[in-house]
């Protein structure tokens, strides 16, 4: 890997609770190149918390620490609120884990992605629509026009997640941070959203962090993928070798999916072993600590 | 157990109109789990929301456990059937904490032991105690998800109408709901449609299924099949096609079915 896009250290995020502190991540590190970069791991596991931690989004209580946190030369720790804004939605752009509840429910979904065009590019309205039908067509939403016109309520869960999708690719980021994109996706429309993404980061050099559960998924169309358990990074490989992962914990996911070529009576889950928390990490098929 | 004959909804009026479900029919059986699958949009939770009553403007007919539906559902029907929504989001009360989530549909049904139900529910979709009082937005996705389930189950309905159930689910919490689901099955009889872009869910957990896109169903099939790929419409060719993972070659191959 060249210079990467986003280089980060030890950061940590923490929510101070009436209960006590709750340790969302703790101490990762990780790079990201013009690149796919799958993040998987169970629920609760901090996987939001990451992303939305690079584009400084946590909110009080939440707590946000690192050694080093570095897009593209702009140290994102030192910079301010306003050198923020610029980067946010132009050059690093995140697609929420829920779009309906991101999305502004007053508003209609073509006008809401239009003007994510508009604050970051100097078009006239004309041009912006124009633009925003062109983008839904490319996520294969069918009759765009009828849908520009529609409030959130209005959309299926899918097209909702295409919405947003559209309205966050439209300025063109280097740095796309999607948080289960496509689960609310049929895998035929879900194949072609993905085309998109990878499309844009072998042509156009976009660096792509790409969270979600579906692990055959992240094995088929990753590059490389981090394993995050309880906050933590414990397992780093290829992709396409996420299926011969080490950690006891990868195997444990991988063991409870259900399969279409054969029964399997009762589900395998999880038993989780108190040394996952804190215990040696798998790097590359190599264990370490 | 549940009848859905020439069912058609539409939204908007005049030459707006969308017609989401463009005339289905099925039949789910009492004890049976029937699939739903099919393309973005196509309509799959279009139906579960006319179902369980949530869309008034529908035409055909429905019956659920030997009753007629109409344009009203009674107190009586919720406590027969429940929904857990696509969206966790969405459906929980931003500003109601987890247990008054749960202690809302026990207040209305006028049921009692309610300590003991909410506590029961909780420990049954894998969250424990500690989770009771908290917001929405000091969970994950995940946890959000599990309490709608618990929601849901929490009134000990017979019929459970399950829109992407696990799709915000990691695939232990999933396996855990599933296997969940799967018990509760067994033990009271529940009898489950089931919306999932996931094949090999559909597989795991469906007797039959449905293949819907652009508002109808284009095809119906036992599970036995779809294990062996057995598929006569080419739309849902296509589907197990896409399944089996990505494939930027396969990508460029998908075409859209009117
Ligand atoms: N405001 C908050 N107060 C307390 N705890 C919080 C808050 N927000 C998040 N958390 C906790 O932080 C942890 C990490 O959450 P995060 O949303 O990153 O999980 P995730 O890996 O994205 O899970 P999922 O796959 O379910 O979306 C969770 O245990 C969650 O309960
Ligand atoms: N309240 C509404 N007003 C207008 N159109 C609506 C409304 N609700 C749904 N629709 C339309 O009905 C169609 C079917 O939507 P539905 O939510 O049933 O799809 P779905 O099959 O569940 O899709 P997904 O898999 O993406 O959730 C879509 O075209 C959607 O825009
Ligand atoms: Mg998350
Ligand atoms: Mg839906």
């Amino acid at each position: 890997m060249s210079q990467p896009l986003l280089s980060v250290e030890g950061l940590e995020v923490r929510f101070h609770t009436p209960k006590g502190i709750v340790e969302a991540v703790r101490g990762i590190g990780f790079e990201v190149g013009r690149e796919k970069l799958g993040i998987v791991g169970e629920s609760g596991s901090g996987k939001t918390m990451t992303g939305r931690s690079v584009l400084r989004l946590i909110r009080p209580p939440g707590e946000v620490r690192a050694k080093r946190m570095v897009f593209d030369g702009n140290d994102l720790e030192a910079i301010d609120e306003v050198a923020m804004r610029e980067i946010r939605g132009r050059r690093i752009a995140m697609v929420m884990q829920d779009p309906k509840f991101s999305l502004n429910p007053v508003m209609k979904v073509g006008d809401q992605i239009a003007e994510a065009y508009l604050v970051h590019r100097k078009v006239g309205a004309e041009q912006a629509r124009k633009r925003t039908l062109d983008m839904l067509a490319a996520v294969k939403i069918r009759d765009p026009a009828r849908v520009y016109d529609l409030y959130p309520h209005e959309v299926s869960g899918g097209m909702g997640q295409r919405v947003m999708m559209a309205m966050m690719l439209i300025p063109e980021p280097d740095l796309l941070i999607a948080d289960e994109p496509t689960s609310a996706l049929d895998v035929t429309v879900s194949m072609q959203v993905l085309a998109i993404l990878d499309d844009l980061v072998t042509q156009r050099g976009m660096g792509l962090m790409f969270i979600s559960h579906d692990l055959n998924l992240v094995a088929s169309f990753c590059d490389r993928v981090i394993i995050m358990y309880a906050g933590r990074i414990v397992e780093t490989c290829k992709a396409s070798e996420l299926k011969q992962a080490k950690h006891p914990y990868t195997q444990g996911l991988l063991a409870s999916l259900p399969r279409i070529d054969r029964p399997v009576g009762e589900l395998s889950v999880l038993s989780r072993d108190p040394a996952w928390r804190d215990g040696p990490v798998v790097v590359d098929g190599k264990m370490v600590g | 157990m549940i009848e859905v004959g020439n069912l058609e909804v539409s939204f908007g009026e005049g030459a707006a109109v969308i017609r989401a479900v463009r005339g289905i029919s099925f039949e789910v059986a009492a004890g049976e789990t029937f699939g739903l699958v099919g393309e973005s949009g196509s309509g799959k939770s279009t139906v579960l929301r006319a179902l369980s009553g949530l869309n008034p403007n529908w035409s055909g007919a429905m019956h659920v456990d030997g009753q007629a539906l109409g344009k009203r559902r009674s107190k009586a029907f919720h406590k027969l059937v429940q929904m857990v929504f696509q969206d966790p989001y969405g459906s929980l009360h931003p500003r109601h904490t987890v247990d008054r989530v749960l202690a809302e549909p026990l207040a209305i049904h006028g049921m009692v032991d309610v300590d003991r139900r909410i506590e029961t529910a909780l420990v049954e979709v894998g969250l424990g105690p500690a989770f009771r009082f908290r917001y929405p937005h000091q969970l994950s996705g995940g946890q959000r998800q599990r309490v709608a389930i618990a929601r849901a189950l929490i009134l000990e309905p017979k019929v459970l109408l399950l829109d992407e159930p696990t799709s915000s689910l990691d695939v232990s919490v999933q396996a855990e709901i599933l296997n969940l689901l799967q018990r509760l099955k067994r033990e009271r009889g529940l009898t489950f449609i089931l919306v999932t872009h996931n094949l090999a869910v559909v597989a795991h957990m469906c007797d039959r299924l449905a293949v819907m896109n652009a508002g109808r169903i284009v095809e119906e099939m036992d599970v036995a099949e779809l294990r062996r790929g057995e598929a006569s419409e080419a739309y849902t060719r296509q589907l197990f096609n896409a399944s089996l993972g990505y494939n930027r070659a396969r990508a460029r191959e998908l075409i859209t079915f009117e």
